[in-house]
């Protein structure tokens, strides 16, 4: 089997805060990886190491079979990695198609502009965003902002996607949308690393769930296993299974 | 619609041409004085914009171009004896390679720490031409008046020196609208926008900047060794002015910065104002006010960055949203 991304024992300290410790990870192509954990668990940090832009203290990363251990973010979104941020970063005083284009100029297919322009706009009826192409970034609202955010990872047709928090503050009927956005990446054959706190929709998109906590894996596997394991539970769901072993002891 | 898209290129084009081409036409010797001065203003601003308003880096080190390519030109003319055209491009080659060393070395820095690297690199560069000898030190370089008999005299070598600088200035803004129209140009805006967001984008961010610093020194360099040729002198004094790159933000903030035609209203609104200001006494009781004009454009800069950040052409764009399209 071929990894698109092999993460090993990557470990990452901020002075006396471990926010990864010996973080290993094997992505399989095509698959959706959900990353959960409580706040502060290290998903960004991860996220980070992965697309460069922080090198990791020790450990390696390989991506598409090559060792990116300390490559720039610009090297890996050349190789075909893209992602969101978990705070939006348009670029505000340019318009949301000249956003768009930027991502598709200057990722892996390297388009001129007139082939960005048409991808920019493909990508915008596809996120819905076509009505606003001439408007400028800053003009628009929250969950535009998101749906720009994703527009530009995706005008770059990457290999690797890694999606931040793009459902969080957006309303149940804008989480539908979202995940059905993602679902149609996916089956285009786009791999996709997700970090999200909205449970139900996680479990329901994701192939495969990472379970962070003070930045190391607690579980790995599918959602249906992980949802029942004790220590994610304990970590991060809550604990009615927990409340309830615990009254069957006493 | 579409013919508009380039209005503000056809706009600045005719500022340059008419304000150029007027005393060619009317071989109006003090006309000519007066258009060097404005399109000197045009060429330094729309470079400078380059890398303020494109990449958004603030250099107040944009004048050590000029004033080191000028060195450069006037060393090939008087101690290599190079002619004029060849020593021009010698001077805009020599601002371009300080350009690409000078990125190397401080375009890591972001913000505010950049713009004092830049004032660091202006003091650095006076200084230096100041005590190296092949430039003349303290003296700075001369040129024999024979030199001019070579292009038909004095007043025929004032006439080509202005066709040069008119070139130069039409092409400054044809180039300013090429790069901002380019992959590369959408490159630099990115960075300016948000340059760790570019990164993730897959801009080579280093080397975009360095580009854009390089791109932004070239014509500034030619145009030194054309006004010192025409002066037929040049000392520290005059090459190193960090006043005039001031001043040459200051037109690219009247005018609007990041437009192509923003640099050119602004240098054009800035060197009428100064010439006014200069040509008329200001005197506060006995006291005659030396350099006056930096006074009101370091009010003006005040000003203008607390009311109208985007400039002239950004208050226009902001006023009339249908313009945004048309002045690009």
């Amino acid at each position: 089997m071929t990894f698109i991304l092999q993460v090993e024992g990557v470990t990452k300290h901020f002075g006396g805060l471990h926010a990864l410790t010996q973080v290993t990870l094997d992505l399989v192509q095509g698959q959706i990886l959900g990353l959960i954990g409580p706040n502060g668990a290290g998903k960004t940090t991860l996220f980070n190491a992965i697309n460069g832009v922080i090198t990791p203290d020790e450990g390696h990363i390989h991506f598409l079979g090559k060792d990116v251990t300390g490559a720039k973010p610009y090297d890996l979104a050349r190789m075909g990695m893209a992602r969101t941020h978990q705070i939006v970063r348009p670029l505000n005083e340019l318009t949301v198609r000249e956003n768009v284009m930027a991502g598709a100029c200057f990722g892996h297919e390297n388009h001129n502009l007139s082939s960005a322009y048409q991808i920019a706009n493909e990508v915008l009826a596809f996120s819905g965003l076509a009505a606003r192409a001439d408007q400028l970034a800053n003009s628009l609202n929250v969950a535009q902002k998101k749906r720009l955010e994703m527009a530009r990872a995706l005008a770059a047709h990457p290999k690797l996607l890694l999606l931040d928090e793009v459902l969080a503050g957006l309303t149940p009927s804008e989480i539908d949308g979202m995940v059905n956005t993602i679902l149609q990446i996916r089956d285009q054959g786009v791999t996709i690393i997700m970090i999200e706190h909205v449970m139900k929709a996680i479990m329901n998109v994701s192939d495969r769930i990472f379970v962070l906590e003070y930045g190391q894996q607690i579980a790995d596997g599918k959602p249906e296993e992980v949802v029942r394991n004790p220590r994610v539970i304990a970590a991060y769901l809550g604990d009615p299974l927990m409340a309830k072993r615990l009254m069957e002891a006493g | 619609m579409s013919q508009w898209k380039n209005l503000g290129l056809w706009l600045a084009l005719a500022i340059v041409v008419g304000f150029g081409f007027w005393p060619i036409i009317t071989r109006d010797a003090a006309g000519r004085e007066t258009g060097f001065t404005i399109l000197l203003a045009i060429v330094m601003a729309s470079s400078l914009n380059i890398v303020m308003g494109y990449t958004g880096y603030i250099s107040f080190g944009h004048v050590v171009f000029y004033g080191l390519g000028g060195y450069v030109g006037m060393y090939a003319l008087s101690a290599l004896g190079w002619p004029l055209p060849v020593a021009v491009l010698a001077g805009g080659v020599g601002s371009a390679l300080l350009a690409f060393l000078l990125g190397k070395a401080i375009l890591r820095l972001r913000g505010s720490y950049f713009a004092l690297a830049t004032i660091g690199v202006n003091e650095a560069a006076r200084t230096f031409v100041s005590n190296f000898t092949p430039f003349g030190a303290a003296t700075g370089i001369e040129l024999q008046f024979s030199i001019y008999k070579t292009y038909g005299g004095a007043m025929q070598a004032l006439w080509l020196t202005y066709y040069a600088v008119v070139s130069i200035a039409i092409f400054a803004v044809v180039f300013s609208f090429m790069i901002k129209n380019s992959k590369f140009g959408l490159s630099l805006m990115s960075i300016r926008e948000d340059e760790d967001a570019a990164e993730v984008m897959g801009i080579v961010t280093p080397n975009a900047k360095t580009l854009a610093f390089i791109l932004s020194a070239v014509l500034p360099g030619m145009l030194g060794t054309l006004f010192f040729f025409k002066n037929g002198s040049v000392e520290p004094g005059d090459a190193f002015r960090l006043g005039f790159s001031i001043e040459s933000l200051v037109m690219i903030m009247l005018g609007g910065q990041g437009t192509v035609l923003g640099p050119v209203l602004g240098a054009l609104g800035y060197q009428r104002l100064r010439s006014i200001l200069l040509t008329s006494d200001i005197t506060i009781g006995s006291f005659a006010l030396k350099d006056f004009q930096l006074v009101i454009s370091g009010l003006l800069m005040l000003l203008i960055i607390l009311f109208i950040p985007g400039g002239l052409v950004g208050w226009l764009r902001q006023r009339f949203p249908r313009l945004r399209r048309l002045l690009a």
